[in-house]
């Protein structure tokens, strides 16, 4: 009787979360594939088969502009967690108290306005007639107005302030988590600030690391605002071939395909990653 | 307890009769085709509400294949892209000629917006609002751009813009002496125009500033004088006209696009009572001054130029002399699958370094 009340307690409790899993996930998918799945032969004419597919390999425009995000993101991913790790190190590490959740907030506040907020805010910075430009003109550094926008260094710039916090957080978590004590015993063992960093540090916060690269990492490939908007001409981004296919061309079919191939390739990425670090999705994600 | 039971019932009487003739519009148009002061008159007269959603011709296209027709009663696509989509997804129902006040539109307009959407003998389109695109220059500095060729100066490197879509295709095409409009149904003579007008946007790429999307993004960059020359719409350079006397629109030499604005009931919209209210509603020649005089473009409404604002009217001719207006090149109906064509160019284009 106690076990079937258990038992009645676990599957409500697990409802929501296969609700979740099956109707937003799942079932959505499931369709999308459907669609891949189907060749436009002609005027309301369909036929199945893994055409649309082929064509991202034989058309040598939508894998080079996979391999172009793809390369951008990891080295986002990389930019990011240089910049984060003292941010968080200092964070965790040299600070205690009402300081220390004042500069965790201070990271906080820019997200609670929007991304596209944000990235209006680079382009009245960086564009031509904008802040910087005008900055340095005025000191006397340059003497005709210099367009900063539209490149991918523009590109990077962007997605770096907007996916810092996610590798800040994880790295905050596992650097707190660091017994000062086997610092200080690193210390008192003769090893420099490098060996301790290396030999200590690093190998502690690695799963944090790893979970702040692979959500940096997915976030920068499935941006779609911050490449269009900061990169203008030059901003091929996987994403925006994807909502072009859908919206200006009306073609679903290899638009969803697009979709399942930016699925399995950046999975792969990350698996790849993961393989490299010697690390697993459980030891990462699940603590 | 029995007042309170009776003007109970007479208060349900009253909604559910209201209910009957005052129905809810979703209207999914273009930004300024619906002004806020013409909902309200729209509203205070009829009794229906009305929601409305700004959108492009992609979109609207894209929205209403989304949901088979539904989720909006009435669309304003332009009459070049109406066809194809509902022979490709059948988003659209007929209109029904006895229920529109056809004394209120120009007849030659409704005619020929009536003959190019004619799909399987019923009529979809009816005539809203007309307009051109071509040129917005700055004339102080750089007043000898008249074609869009012109565009690819190298005098003019880093200041110009365009949108990266199909007008931009055509309008080059016309300005390298190919007819595109001829080609619409001869699908390798198409391909091979799109092919050398590849070659001259990839050419061209160096000396855009950015490809432009939308009509604020291209204002700003026009005002910052960022920008000196672009290809865009009519009524966006007579506004910045009205800012800055020295940029105006241009029409190309060879000639400016033109497109009607359309009214088209979706397959699955369920208030056609308050869309039918709608188009005889804004076609009358006061509401349509009202609609032109803050979209900037001309209606087809009959006498509806006669309340328009007399600066719109002198930007209006001072950038179309009589020849301009014949030399207007009016978009006919795309054939279904040409934009399969075009969306490949432009990813080329868009790739390209």
């Amino acid at each position: 009787m106690v076990s079937d009340k258990s038992k009645l307690g676990f599957y409500l409790l697990l409802s929501p979360l296969i609700l979740w899993l099956v109707t937003l996930i799942i079932l959505p998918h499931m369709g999308l594939f459907a669609v891949s799945m189907s060749e436009k032969v002609g005027v309301r004419e369909y036929e199945t088969g893994f055409g649309n597919y082929a064509v991202f390999f034989n058309e040598p425009l939508y894998w080079r502009t996979f391999a172009r995000t793809a390369f951008m993101s990891i080295l986002t991913t990389a930019l990011t967690l240089v910049l984060g790790f003292p941010i968080a190190y200092y964070i965790a590490k040299l600070t205690r108290g009402r300081t220390k959740t004042t500069l965790f907030l201070m990271c906080l506040i820019p997200f609670w306005v929007s991304e596209l907020v944000r990235t209006y805010g680079w382009m009245i910075l960086l564009r031509e007639t904008g802040v910087l430009s005008n900055f340095l003109l005025y000191i006397g550094v340059i003497d005709t107005p210099i367009e900063f926008l539209y490149n991918d260094a523009a590109i990077l710039v962007g997605l770096v302030y907007t996916s810092i916090l996610f590798m800040i957080v994880p790295l905050v978590t596992t650097l707190d988590s660091l017994d000062d004590s086997l610092i200080e015993a690193g210390y008192d063992l003769g090893g420099t600030g490098t060996s301790i960093l290396r030999e200590i540090v690093i190998p502690h916060a690695m799963p944090g690391i790893v979970s702040g690269c692979i959500v940096v990492f997915m976030l920068s490939l499935g941006n779609y605002l911050t490449p269009i908007l900061l990169g203008g001409k030059d901003s091929l981004w996987f994403t925006g071939l994807i909502y072009t296919q859908f919206i200006t061309r009306f073609n679903w079919e290899l638009g969803s395909a697009f979709g399942f191939l930016l699925l399995g390739l950046s999975s792969a990425v990350v698996f790849i990653g993961l393989k490299l670090s010697r690390q697993s999705l459980s030891n990462t994600m699940g603590r | 307890m029995k007042l309170g039971l009776v003007s109970t019932t007479v208060l349900m009487a009253a909604i559910s009769a209201t209910s009957v003739s005052a129905e809810t519009l979703r209207l999914l148009t273009w930004g300024g085709y619906a002004p806020e002061e013409v909902i309200a008159m729209f509203e205070a007269e009829t009794g229906h509400t009305v929601e409305v959603t700004t959108s492009n011709n992609e979109e609207m296209i894209a929205k209403l294949r989304a949901t088979n027709g539904g989720g909006f009663d009435l669309a304003q696509p332009s009459q070049d892209r109406i066809t194809s989509a509902q022979e490709e997804f059948g988003i659209y129902k007929p209109i029904d000629m006895e229920r529109v006040d056809a004394a209120q539109i120009v007849p030659s307009m409704l005619a020929a917006t009536a003959s190019n959407t004619t799909f399987d003998g019923d009529v979809f389109g009816l005539p809203h609002i007309w307009g051109t695109s071509g040129l917005v220059v700055n004339t102080a500095e750089a007043g000898d751009v008249a074609d869009y060729t012109d565009l690819c100066n190298d005098a003019y490197a880093g200041k110009v813009s365009y949108r990266l879509k199909r007008p931009t295709l055509i309008g080059f095409g016309f300005a390298m002496g190919l007819d595109p409009f001829a080609a619409y149904d001869d699908e390798a003579a198409y391909q091979g125009i799109l092919d050398q007008v590849e070659e001259t946007l990839t050419a061209c790429k160096a000396n855009v500033k950015t490809y432009w999307d939308g009509g604020d993004e291209l204002k700003n960059l026009l005002r910052s004088g960022e920008v000196v020359a672009s290809m865009a719409w009519d009524t966006g350079g007579w506004q910045l006209n009205a800012d800055n006397a020295d940029i105006t629109f241009v029409a190309p030499a060879s000639g400016a696009l033109g497109w009607i604005d359309t009214f088209v009931l979706p397959a699955r919209g369920r208030a056609d009572d308050a869309a039918y209210d709608w188009i005889n509603f804004v076609m009358r020649p006061d509401v349509a001054a009202m609609i032109t005089n803050t979209a900037g473009n001309f209606t087809a409404s009959v006498g509806g130029d006669e309340g328009v604002n007399a600066d719109l009217k002198v930007r209006y001719q001072a950038s179309f002399d009589q020849a301009a207006i014949d030399n207007i090149k009016w978009y006919p109906p795309v054939p279904a699958g040409l934009e399969m064509l075009e969306g490949a160019t432009l990813d080329r284009i868009n790739a390209a370094n």
